[in-house]
């Protein structure tokens, strides 16, 4: 997982080494000043001359200079190794989502996704950044500390052999205590946040039922739940600052009363005045070295958790790779399906596919029809390689679908999803997906055959009209037909239309079809509806079934020995059509 | 991204309020603590007297070497030194574990005062509020309100003691050098302000870049599978690029300035002390007469408490700076938090309600508790104190009823509906024509500005929303289920149905079939909303959920739009069972989801342009007959 993470520093090397060193430096010079300091008090206390003490003031307020200095840039290459860091790992996600194939997608829910993306980033920004200012400071504070303890104080530095241990044992045990606590308090926190999510999307439901008190009370249940493993955990914690503040007077204490015999009985020979305030100096360095150390160390499990779900994304493989050597051309947009099965993972007991044998020629238009569940979209999906099939084979332009390369076979093949999305940006700038250098007589020429011209003119921005996120600004069937324009400038050799024209009513549906076959006669068309009238002119209607082709066959003949077909066929017809 | 537009608010009012309210939560426990921290504080700088004390009687035995008489007078003063501490451990403690308790338990009542007052607010404000935002208050905002009270306010109560008592000791052995400390004191927070308030500048920034970042990948996530079907994969990690440098950008900025402040102010410190050393040792050999509360002279045993008194004053110091950083953003976070629960919530001056009733020996209906089948509105007359019950029955009018979301902007335009009992109603017309608006006034999501609508006669704005909503059962094309089982999920519709009962209202609308078949059946649990079912599905549950409520009246907006003809055939029996006997209002595209319908309103720019029953609009050839035959489209 480290080393995962590691990979995501690279620029930013630099940075974080300039920040060590800074650190290093600043930690060393900290070290000294109690030390000359302790030689200036004894230089004043011995009424040394004027110049004496001047020169080493001078000496000690330059350090200060320098450690100031040290610590400010410090501070500034620290945060640009952080952010930079940081960056990196939201680019790195990032780039790995676009990598992943739908296998991969259907894994990752998209709002898990943004939160590995800000506010677990985040966290590990901020425990990267505490790694560098204080892993190595703390420690080198720490050993210095008790170096120059033990030179300047001799048997008093005695005192941390009782001191140290006992803070170290301390946060050592809170830190294992509270982490457990603070990880099921945070997975809690989670589901909570989730359920507030949840509540405000279904308000008109809570609203609609009269639920608010229900919701009132779950609520507060459940926050409650939180406030009590909460406060355990920061209880925990809290103890810190007692052992902490114990160790000091305790330092103070045993430094006073030993120190002062020390000097009283040595004569001042062994120890001096100034020395005891140093020693009080070094202790607290000490105690706050290790402080840092147990803060790192909570900080960092707590954060692990974090950059555990960034390294799930990034150790993620796309289950679709190219080929070697891999094929760039598609030769014709003929479809075949050899024996073909499919599950969408290893573990599902059932098929979503089973025993799909099809041949498709080139040019033809095919319409399938069945219903919900019956794996329609599952079936064109296998056609631009979006998953690959369990078993047998999916040939287009009589090759492999696993020997093209995904980008040259996704080009010819251009299929407009069930769930579709336009993106925030104007309408030309949403239809150039299709084509980026699109101009825009090519635009309003796929947008007239997919009847989505007409509207658009009527917009006062016409194609620069901006489009929210989400595409709440255009109905349903806006939406589609500019999804349709969208697919078409690709000018593929294959067009899928997963059940696009469900929101377009009869008469521009059957525009539509008739522009396809005027406009882009060589082109395969495959067409799911749920309306028959939709299919009916199909050179071949397929009728999916449970994952099984139940039949197939022109209009006419599956009207005369298809039953699912017939009884669909009456359903919308007997009241007239299915009109939308 | 909305995070742009929230400029946060930066005001000492929300400061002032928080703190009232946590007084107002614990009044006996923050004042405890108070005390507590003050202690501690002191018992933090008292040290310092103990130190000089102890150097003197040194000095004064220095030469003897006798530590046997200096211990008489050590031991003592060391023995009140520790007592001093053990107290101060104390003090310590009882306000940590205090303070543990009370940021949680503040945290949580914040939440269930915001969550409870987001309950009552009216569907407007949901209409009109992004959820993103809605949801930072919970995230982001309580965050900044957490490290304000576990650590900032803390932090400023003990620093901002421990200073005043520094300064007190200070004063009570020399005025003159105090007076130094006191101008070293300023500079530190000169730097503090200029250094703190640009880090606090960026810190709000950075907010506001991660609210954009989060928009945009939100946006993507959502489309990923369009963003492969395109090959779009390196456009979008270009845009993503710049957004996530200017991120990169502003967090730098932030961290940076608080990284710098630390150690800026502690050398400033340092130096600082070797000022005062210096001045001190040209006092101490000038002779300058000293000014002090103690009145002592000038000495070396004052000097070295002076020393470390200075150390303690820049440490304490550098604490509060730290702080400025958390308090800045708190008081942004806790100005969010207030306008959210500022909010009006929802208007409810309804005082009719819904009542069970018994029919008596008279034939006349008397409120019970049992809980009969039956139900009658309970209307109390003010003019003379009677109470009269009204059957309940699902009898609608909407009288010559205009609507506007926002003033001036009509949307329904002298609406007028008539639902008899048993009666299904439905609504056709374009997109944004007012259906799903009409519905929103039936059950007053909206209040209506004009025109009149009573159900049993009764004018809805004289009931109780509470249970004028309980008598309407509520089925939304966006169907929005809950973390739980299937079976949580029907029973949402009565909290007291059985498990039989759900059952039957999952038999009546059609969604038994396909809930057997899951690998737990019932139990089966939802999560994400529903992801793991497809969106028929859904719509099938929901169905469900308002079969088991067993309303009088029924309100279909689009709820079969998701479920194939083919299986909507199926439902539809089932459907039809379950609006047996009840007034439904439906909204549908399909027009073979609404053919049946006893009146069929034809909506156009909020009006309704024709009514009839299917045949009757045939027969007169206008705009349905022209939807039916596939001339027009709807949008």
């Amino acid at each position: 997982m480290i080393k995962q993470l590691a990979k995501c520093v690279r620029e930013y090397k630099k940075p974080t080494i300039i920040t060590l060193l800074f650190i290093i430096g600043e930690a060393v010079i900290e070290i000294f000043i109690p030390f000359i300091t302790a030689n200036l008090v004894n230089d004043i206390k011995a009424g040394a001359a004027m110049k004496e003490i001047v020169v080493t003031g001078i000496f000690l307020a330059v350090l200060a200079l320098i450690s100031l200095t040290f610590g400010g840039a410090a501070g500034f290459s620290c945060a640009k190794a952080s952010a930079g860091f940081a960056k990196n790992v939201r680019k790195d996600v990032f780039s790995k989502v676009q990598t992943f194939s739908f296998g991969n997608i259907d894994k990752f829910s998209s709002s898990s996704l943004v939160t590995r993306l800000t506010t677990d980033v985040t966290n590990v920004q901020m425990s990267y950044m505490m790694i560098i200012r204080t892993a190595v400071r703390s420690p080198i504070m720490l050993v210095f500390a008790i170096i120059m303890a033990y030179i300047m104080g001799g048997m008093l530095a005695g005192t941390f052999v009782v001191v140290v241990p006992i803070l170290a044992v301390g946060l050592f045990i809170i830190s294992r205590k509270a982490m457990p606590a603070f990880r099921r308090v945070f997975r809690k926190y989670d589901r909570l946040n989730e359920s507030i999510e949840e509540n405000v999307r279904a308000m008109r439901v809570v609203k609609g039922f009269s639920r608010e008190q229900y919701e009132k009370e779950n609520f507060s249940r459940a926050a409650e739940d939180i406030r009590k493993d909460f406060t355990k955990a920061e209880r925990i914690v809290a103890l810190n600052t007692p052992i902490m503040q114990f160790c000091v007077y305790f330092n103070m204490a045993f430094v006073l009363l030993v120190g002062s015999k020390m000097i009283i009985s040595g004569k001042g020979e062994t120890i001096d005045v100034g020395q005891i305030s140093a020693m009080i100096t070094y202790g607290m360095q000490i105690l706050i070295s290790l402080m840092m150390l147990s803060m790192i160390y909570v900080i960092i499990t707590i954060s692990a958790e974090s950059a555990k779900r960034i390294c799930e994304v990034l150790s993620e493989e796309s289950d679709l790779t190219d080929p070697e050597n891999a094929i760039t051309e598609v030769r014709d947009g003929s479809i075949e399906f050899r024996n073909v099965s499919f599950k969408y993972s290893e573990k599902a007991k059932r098929f979503a596919l089973a025993d799909i044998d099809l041949k498709i020629e080139s040019g033809m238009t095919v319409g399938i029809i069945g219903g919900t569940g019956s794996s329609k979209s599952t079936l064109v999906q296998l056609i631009p390689r979006l998953y690959d099939a369990t078993e047998g084979e999916v040939l287009v332009g009589g090759v492999n679908v696993k020997e093209y390369s995904l980008e040259k076979l996704r080009d010819s093949v251009a299929m407009v999803l069930q769930k579709n999305v336009l993106f925030s940006g104007t309408i030309a700038d949403n239809l150039r997906w299709g084509n980026k250098d699109a101009t825009l007589e090519e635009i309003q020429a796929v947008c007239k055959i997919a009847q989505a011209d007409e509207f658009v003119q009527s917009f006062p921005d016409g194609y620069d009209s901006m489009i929210e996120q989400g595409g709440t600004n255009v109905s349903g069937g806006q939406k589609q037909r500019l999804c349709i324009a969208r697919a078409m400038l690709k000018k593929p050799k294959i067009l899928i239309l997963d059940d696009s024209t469900s929101a377009v009513d009869t008469k521009t549906d059957a525009l539509i079809r008739a522009g396809f076959k005027t406009y882009i006669p060589e082109t395969t068309k495959i067409i799911i509806a749920q309306r028959i009238a939709s299919v009916q002119d199909s050179d071949l209607i397929i009728v999916l079934d449970n994952g099984r082709i139940a039949d197939m066959g022109t209009h006419e003949e599956l009207l005369e020995r298809s039953d699912i077909y017939r009884e669909v066929y009456e359903q919308q017809t007997s009241g007239g059509d299915d009109h939308e | 991204m909305s995070k742009l537009e929230m400029r946060p608010q930066v005001s000492f009012a929300s400061l002032k309020r928080t703190v009232k309210m946590l007084f107002k939560f614990y009044p006996v426990l923050v004042p405890v603590t108070i005390l507590c921290t003050l202690f501690s504080a002191v018992a933090s700088s008292i040290p310092a007297i103990f130190v000089q004390n102890v150097i003197t009687i040194i000095e004064k035995w220095y030469e003897s070497g006798d530590w046997d008489a200096a211990s008489k007078e050590i031991i003592p003063k060391i023995t009140l030194l520790i007592t001093f501490y053990v107290l101060s451990i104390i003090a310590i403690t009882v306000q940590t574990q205090l303070m543990a308790y009370m940021t949680q338990g503040f945290l949580s009542k914040m939440r269930c005062a915001m969550f409870d007052g987001m309950q009552d607010l009216p569907i407007r404000y949901f209409d009109t509020h992004k959820h993103g935002d809605i949801m930072s208050y919970y995230t982001n905002d309580i965050d900044t309100l957490r490290q304000l009270i576990s650590q900032a306010l803390p932090s400023l109560i003990q620093s901002g003691a421990i200073v005043l008592c520094v300064f007190a000791i200070m004063l009570y052995y020399s005025l003159w050098m105090t007076l130094v400390v006191i101008l070293g004191i300023f500079l530190m927070m000169f730097v503090s302000k200029k250094i703190g308030g640009g880090s606090a500048k960026f810190f709000i920034r950075q907010q506001a870049s991660i609210g954009k970042e989060e928009g945009y990948v939100q946006e993507i996530m959502n489309g990923q599978k369009v963003v492969k079907v395109f090959n779009h994969e390196a456009e979008c990690t270009e845009d993503f690029d710049k957004i996530n440098e200017a991120l990169f950008e502003d967090s730098y900025r932030a961290h940076a300035y608080a990284n710098a402040l630390g150690p800026i102010i502690m050398n400033i410190g340092n130096i600082l002390y070797v000022v005062i050393a210096m001045a001190g040792g040209i006092f101490m050999l000038s002779n300058i007469k000293n000014i002090s509360i103690s009145g002592l002279p000038l000495s070396i045993a004052i000097i070295v408490p002076f020393l470390n008194m200075t150390k303690q004053f820049t440490g304490n110091i550098n604490q509060l700076s730290q702080q400025i950083n958390a308090v800045v953003m708190a008081m942004a976070g806790a100005n969010r938090i207030f306008s959210l629960m500022d909010e009006q919530p929802e208007a409810d001056d309804g005082y009719v309600t819904l009542v069970n009733v018994k029919t008596d020996k008279n034939g006349e209906l008397v409120e019970t508790s049992q809980h009969t089948k039956n139900w009658a509105w309970k209307h109390p007359h003010t003019a003379d104190g009677s109470v009269t019950y009204t059957p309940l029955r699902g009898d609608v009018e909407m009288n010559e009823v205009d609507f506007a979301y926002e003033e001036g902007k009509d949307v329904l335009h002298d609406v007028s509906v008539y639902a008899r009992p048993g009666q299904k109603v439905a609504f056709v017309g374009a997109t944004g024509a007012g259906k799903t608006t009409i519905t929103n006034l039936i059950n007053r999501f909206y209040d209506i500005a004009d025109g009149k609508i009573r159900y049993d006669g009764i004018n809805i704005n004289k009931i109780k929303k509470q249970d004028l909503r309980r008598s309407l059962g509520l089925v939304l094309q966006e169907t929005n289920l809950f973390t739980g089982t299937v079976m949580d999920n029907i029973r949402y519709g009565r909290l007291d149905a059985t498990d039989e009962e759900c059952i039957e209202a999952a038999k009546l609308a059609g969604a038994d079939d396909f809930i057997t078949r899951l690998p737990e059946g019932y139990n089966t649990p939802l999560s994400n909303n529903g992801s793991n079912f497809s969106q028929g599905q859904r719509q099938l549950i929901a169905i469900a959920r308002a079969a088991v409520a067993d309303p009088p009246v029924m309100i279909l907006d689009e709820a079969t739009s998701s479920i194939d003809t083919r299986t909507e055939a199926i439902v539809q029996k089932g459907m039809d069972k379950l609006m047996e006997g009840r007034t439904v209002f439906v909204i549908a595209h399909r027009l073979s989801t609404v053919m049946n319908s006893d009146v069929i309103m034809v909506l156009d720019h909020g009006r309704i342009i024709e009514r009839g029953s299917h045949d009757q609009l045939i027969a007169a050839k206008g705009t349905y007959y022209q939807l039916y035959t596939g001339a027009f489209e709807l949008e």
